[in-house]
């Protein structure tokens, strides 16, 4: 394939920006409004605000076991604890890769792009595995 | 704007981030217990401030600098700092993706492969990284902290590498392509070389990411760079994409593990990048050498911090 001589920006990179530029500005958003909802007492955290720097020093499993913490996806039965719904804008910046792979792979199937096609379903399923609360540590 | 008027601002930024270090550092030690529990959030937005304010004219992350500082100087445990951290890098490199990839300074065809096996070996970094003590983390953090110095302080740049042919796999892949460096007026064509290299340091790299949630663009830029002789500017665009994926894939796992504490995340995240906003301003004001030297001494401070900590000589 020869190197075009003009700066060409893909399609599916285009693509791949503007399905990004929405997932940030929603995850960050829902985070910031969720936090400002957690301080100002609208919803409560499990862990008092005041109790927190009784937890906030001890290691993880520490942590997990004095603030009954769950792990993996239970926190999302928690969610009209402040502290928890919190984590709804964090889970939603961390899945937007997601959301922008699955868009650009019609754009290679089409071209077609086999490789490229592999590449954003691996790189999918990474993310899944990631996200899939599979790969835990027991303490 | 004049020299005298820069070097006072930059003077200013070197006060604000050491007085911002030095005060929670001091505080931490005398009365962590004692004080009340907003102070600890608002110190860290205002630390985190500080910090996009100098990370951006410095060319560096933020995680990076966000780790070993708050690791060394708040009362947080070290597992809840790289949690933040990691999400530290990722909104910064998702901020900045949409705008980079749109200018083509970011590569999706360049990133992916590397993105790829980074973002699996960032699962791994993160599992082995919650899993072992954390002295003997917080002692190889302040061992890689004290590596990147001696990396960002020797390591040379090459804006435009020679790189006559692709490699094999490179050329299968069409790894290249053309950007328009705005600056020089001209449309430079760029391809890259040693892809396989490349892919074995970029699954390096994501174990690191994963282990200490540093992001990586200090050692994503020089291996896209020097290793495979992408452009400068092509390198630090699609570093700062490739830590979109790879901090994704590692912030899931300390999420999923309970090592994000929202009262340490969010004051970060919003704190850095804020700053980076008002970095990228004064970008053209700021004496970038200057800032460089001043973060390179901020990373030794708390790479040194991070190890005595880890070998309990400085708890």
């Amino acid at each position: 394939m020869s190197v075009p001589d003009r700066p060409v920006v893909a399609k599916e990179q285009l693509r791949y920006a503007r399905v990004l530029e929405w997932g940030a500005r929603i995850g960050l958003t829902v985070a910031v409004a969720d936090f400002v909802l957690y301080l100002t007492g609208v919803l409560p955290g499990r862990v008092a605000l005041a109790e927190l720097p009784k937890f906030w020093s001890l290691p993880l499993a520490d942590y997990l076991q004095r603030s009954a913490t769950p792990i993996g996806w239970a926190w999302i039965k928690l969610l009209k604890n402040g502290d928890s719904a919190s984590l709804v804008g964090i889970a939603i910046l961390a899945s937007s890769s997601i959301a922008c792979l699955a868009a650009v792979i019609p754009v290679y199937a089409r071209r077609p792009d086999r490789t490229y096609v592999v590449l954003c379903v691996l790189a999918i399923c990474v993310l899944v595995l990631a996200a899939s609360g599979i790969l835990v540590v027991r303490h | 704007m004049s020299a005298r008027p820069s070097a006072l601002l930059t003077a200013t930024l070197l006060l604000v981030a050491l007085l911002g270090v030095a005060g929670p550092a001091f505080a931490a030690s005398a009365a962590s217990a004692a004080a009340p529990w907003w102070v600890w959030p608002l110190a860290l937005f205002v630390v985190c401030f500080a910090l996009g304010i100098v990370a951006v004219p410095a060319g560096v992350g933020g995680g990076v600098l966000f780790v070993p500082i708050v690791g060394g100087f708040f009362p947080f445990h070290l597992d809840f700092v790289r949690g933040a951290g990691l999400l530290v890098a990722l909104a910064s490199a998702l901020a900045a993706g949409p705008n980079l990839l749109r200018v083509g300074l970011a590569d999706l065809r360049l990133a992916l492969p590397l993105a790829v096996l980074a973002s699996a070996s960032s699962i791994v970094g993160a599992l082995v990284g919650l899993a072992l003590p954390a002295n003997v983390v917080q002692a190889a953090l302040g061992i890689t902290i004290l590596a990147i110095v001696a990396l960002m302080a020797s390591a040379k740049k090459s804006e435009f590498p020679d790189v006559p042919a692709p490699d094999r796999l490179a050329a299968a892949l069409a790894l290249h392509g053309v950007f328009r460096d705005v600056a020089r007026g001209e449309n430079i064509r760029w391809q890259v070389r040693r892809t396989p290299l490349g892919l074995v340091l970029f699954t390096g790299i994501g174990v690191l990411a994963g282990m200490f949630g540093l992001g990586a663009g200090w050692a994503n830029v020089p291996v896209l760079n020097l290793v495979m002789g992408a452009p400068l500017k092509v390198s630090a665009g699609t570093s700062s994409f490739i830590l979109s994926l790879v901090d994704s894939s590692a912030a899931w796992v300390y999420l999923n593990q309970g090592a994000v504490l929202a009262i340490v995340a969010v004051p970060s995240v919003a704190g850095m990048m804020l700053g980076a906003r008002i970095g990228a301003r004064l970008l053209s004001v700021l004496k970038a050498s200057v800032v460089r030297r001043m973060v390179l001494v901020l990373l030794l401070l708390a790479g040194m911090r991070a190890l005595l900590k880890g070998l309990g000589i400085w708890t």
